[in-house]
């Protein structure tokens, strides 16, 4: 008989609650200070419209668009077996450690005015290419979520018992039989969740909007509260878009749990099924492989190599500076996401069921209500007490820790439930409490998820540029925002070296929080 | 130590467990009867994992009704999992002198002298993995000796290792038993275990907990429900 989950001890009870109720107030009170904040003027202004009908469509079109590339690509990588496969299907990770304002830098240097499609464009006598507006913004959402999505099919490919396959080759089923009868239901079921979560990413993504979007016709919503708070400094009208934004994600969220539940990031290995009903010309599948791997390699290969130039011509003036404060504010972030995780994750391992889905709905709720409209809430709060712009790294690197958590939560309820289920039992017999049991009982088991969770936490944060960006003063930035500003003012060489470091400092924080849990699995 | 059972019920998916029977103090008992059966769950209301849903455990004459499954006289060995992975097997060992693992000198010499006496004494640094199934198996024996709780229950520990080996860790745990007057429970499914070891027979069907009878009666006249498991 399986052991159960054992019983929560008062400590953790408490620990756990307290943290869970700090969260939870974090997450609520903005909130209501922004339906304060309303006041009696009309709740649309004449662009506010034009806004939400922007952040619709882009979301729409990148999530349609995402998800009908990724169909024949993940396709391809489950059935034809070639040299680099498990890096492809590993690279496909990486888009979610990616410093956004990086991505979209090296976009630029594909996809630009001057950048390599434009300029073979120009040579064949054709049009400039330009990015910015709908057509920007879409690109980069692909660009995120076409890998994202993949991996989310990969997985759905990999459920499919391999007997199925096996079955289809004995019946002499040829490509599309297989589809219709095996692939096609499996897509039915997954699509539509991975369909969402790209729609709600897509929502609350603030950075590309800014960044490639801008002007009356290409605004979001949350474009439009930066601006309205920046630039307009109307607190009222920027409560009252905050809150439309707020509507949107939760309208999302409700109608995602009505058909379909979006499906959550997960970590598959990628393993080939055999398989023999791939048709045997190679042709098409090769081609959409490899496009759909130069169309997410290609921009990162810009930003190192420009990045590389820019460096070599010496370094911009407050490099350094915003690099050591993006990464004491990310190192910071995430020991916090770290410390409140373990500490929500000791309270809900211990529930006897229902844990999954607790942890979805934790996740739902932070992507609904995003970061954007937290900072929004929390400038409200501050203003009358203190001025909110100096306290823009605190603000930041809380909102972030908090936006990091269900990320957290995700990595060790299950840790944590598993080593509570394979050594809770002894663990009680022995008589083992409090610290020393936590020491020697539980930390050792749970070292590497909690590695892992720090170290994605401190790659979110410190790529983070949404925020920030509400709160900062002139002489005060995060990398990814001093990046932006280099952009802002068309230094591109610069920003490019700006991005290799961030990029670099990125990988190096999941890195090495990674290297602090152990890799190495401890077996008997 | 007497353990009693005093009709006692626990509600479970599929069944419900019912016992009302008690097990003499010094005596070795093999719990046997079909997969699913509540043997397993048997043990965890002895250890203090389940509570039974009415009905009393009592131990050596005491009630267990409110008493945490660390300070009863008992250690259970789990199917698995006995020992954790990250810590050497002394350290595993010394678990069962202080849950802290803050040990002083006398703590040290017993941890040592008790795996000196399962010939585990040149391999106390090492960990779980680096030793060999029934190694690993008596390293939680060292344990169970040196927490020296007189009621010992075995939840099938050994039904990974093959039969020699099992054989010599059964004898192993009958020459512990006897050291210490240990009242001894196990669950096994095999009646040759049974016989090697184990005085008396509890058998458990269904939920359902027949008194302990002597070993040799029982296989020479089986209840009904008993000879139709064994297939005799």
């Amino acid at each position: 008989m399986v052991g159960g989950a054992g019983r929560v001890t008062r400590l953790t009870a408490t620990v756990g609650g307290l943290v869970l109720a700090a969260v939870l107030i974090l997450l609520f009170a903005p909130i209501a200070s922004l339906w304060g904040q309303i006041g009696a003027g009309p709740w649309f202004g004449p662009g506010d419209l034009a806004a939400v009908r922007f952040t619709l469509v882009q979301s729409l079109l990148s999530a349609t668009i995402s998800v009908a590339l990724a169909v024949p690509f993940a396709r391809a990588l489950m059935r034809r077996s070639f040299a680099g496969r498990r890096l492809v299907i590993a690279l496909l990770g990486a888009p979610f450690l990616l410093p956004v304002i990086v991505a979209i830098l090296g976009l630029l240097a594909v996809w630009g005015r001057s950048g390599l499609f434009s300029q073979i464009s120009l040579d064949l006598g054709g049009p400039r290419l330009s990015i910015y507006g709908l057509g920007g913004v879409v690109l980069a959402h692909v660009f995120f979520n076409l890998p994202l999505v993949t991996r989310l099919l990969v997985q759905g490919w990999q459920a499919i018992p391999p007997e199925r396959f096996r079955l289809a080759a004995q019946l002499g089923m040829g490509p599309r039989a297989v589809f219709q009868l095996i692939e096609w239901p499996m897509l039915r079921a997954v699509l539509p969740g991975a369909f969402l979560l790209v729609f709600l990413l897509c929502l609350t993504s603030f950075a590309v909007a800014l960044a490639l979007g801008g002007g009356p016709r290409a605004t979001t919503v949350e474009v439009a509260i930066y601006q309205t708070l920046r630039f307009e400094f109307d607190l009222s009208h920027a409560a009252r878009l905050a809150l439309v934004q707020l509507g949107l994600g939760a309208a999302v969220v409700l109608l995602a749990l009505g058909i379909a539940r979006p499906t959550s990031f997960g970590r598959g290995l990628g393993r080939l099924p055999q398989r023999w009903d791939a048709p045997r010309r190679a042709g098409p599948d090769a081609a959409v492989v490899l496009l759909s791997v130069g169309f997410l390699v290609l921009p990162l290969g810009f930003v190192i190599v420009r990045g590389t130039q820019g460096l070599w011509a010496g370094p911009e003036v407050g490099l350094w500076r915003a690099a050591g404060i993006s990464v004491a504010l990310a190192g910071t972030s995430a020991l916090v996401t770290a410390l409140a995780a373990l500490a929500i994750a000791g309270l809900v391992a211990g529930l006897p069921r229902g844990r999954g889905m607790l942890v979805e709905a934790a996740g739902l709720v932070m992507l609904a209500t995003s970061p954007f409209v937290i900072g929004t809430g929390v400038f409200v709060i501050l203003r009358p007490y203190v001025d909110p712009f100096a306290w823009a790294l605190v603000v930041t690197g809380v909102i972030n820790a908090a936006m990091s958590l269900p990320f957290g939560l995700r990595i060790l309820v299950p840790a944590l439930a598993a080593a509570r289920a394979n050594y809770g039992r002894l663990a009680d017999s022995l008589g083992m409490t409090g610290w020393g049991r936590f020491r020697h009982a539980t930390l050792p088991l749970i070292r590497g998820p909690l590695g892992f969770a720090t170290g994605l936490a401190a790659a979110l944060s410190m790529g983070d540029l949404g925020v920030i960006t509400l709160f900062a003063p002139p002489d005060v930035a995060t990398l990814p925002l001093y990046m932006y500003r280099l952009m802002g003012a068309y230094r591109m060489d610069q920003a490019a070296g700006a991005a290799l470091v961030l990029l670099g400092l990125s990988l190096a924080l999941f890195w090495v929080f990674g290297l602090l849990g152990g890799r190495h699995a401890h077996r008997v | 130590m007497h353990i009693a059972f005093e009709r006692v019920r626990l509600a479970r998916e599929g069944f419900t467990l019912q016992a009302d029977v008690s097990v003499e103090p010094g005596t070795s008992v093999a719990v046997i009867g079909p997969s699913g059966a509540g043997k397993s769950t048997l043990l965890s209301l002895v250890a203090g994992f389940d509570r039974p849903d009415a009905g009393r455990i009592l131990i050596g004459g005491q009630d267990m009704a409110r008493v945490r499954p660390a300070d009863r006289p008992v250690t259970l060995l789990f199917q698995d999992n006995n020992l954790f992975p990250h810590l050497t097997v002394f350290q595993n060992v010394a678990l069962g002198r202080a849950p802290n693992l803050r040990l002083d000198q006398a703590d040290r010499a017993a941890c040592s002298s008790v795996l000196a006496r399962v010939d585990l004494a040149g391999h106390a640094n090492k960990r779980p993995a680096e030793l060999s199934g029934g190694q690993q198996s008596r390293a939680a024996l060292a344990r169970a000796l040196l927490r020296a709780k007189p009621v010992l229950l075995l939840d099938e520990p050994f039904a990974a290792l093959g039969p020699a080996l099992r054989r010599d860790m059964l004898d192993l745990v009958a020459e512990i038993r006897a050291e210490r007057d240990m009242t001894l429970m196990m669950v096994t499914h095999d009646p040759e275990d049974a016989r090697r070891i184990a005085g008396q027979v509890i058998f458990v069907q269904a939920g359902h907990v027949e008194p302990p009878r002597d070993t040799a009666a029982v296989f020479n006249s089986p209840t009904p429900g008993m000879a139709a498991y064994l297939g005799i």
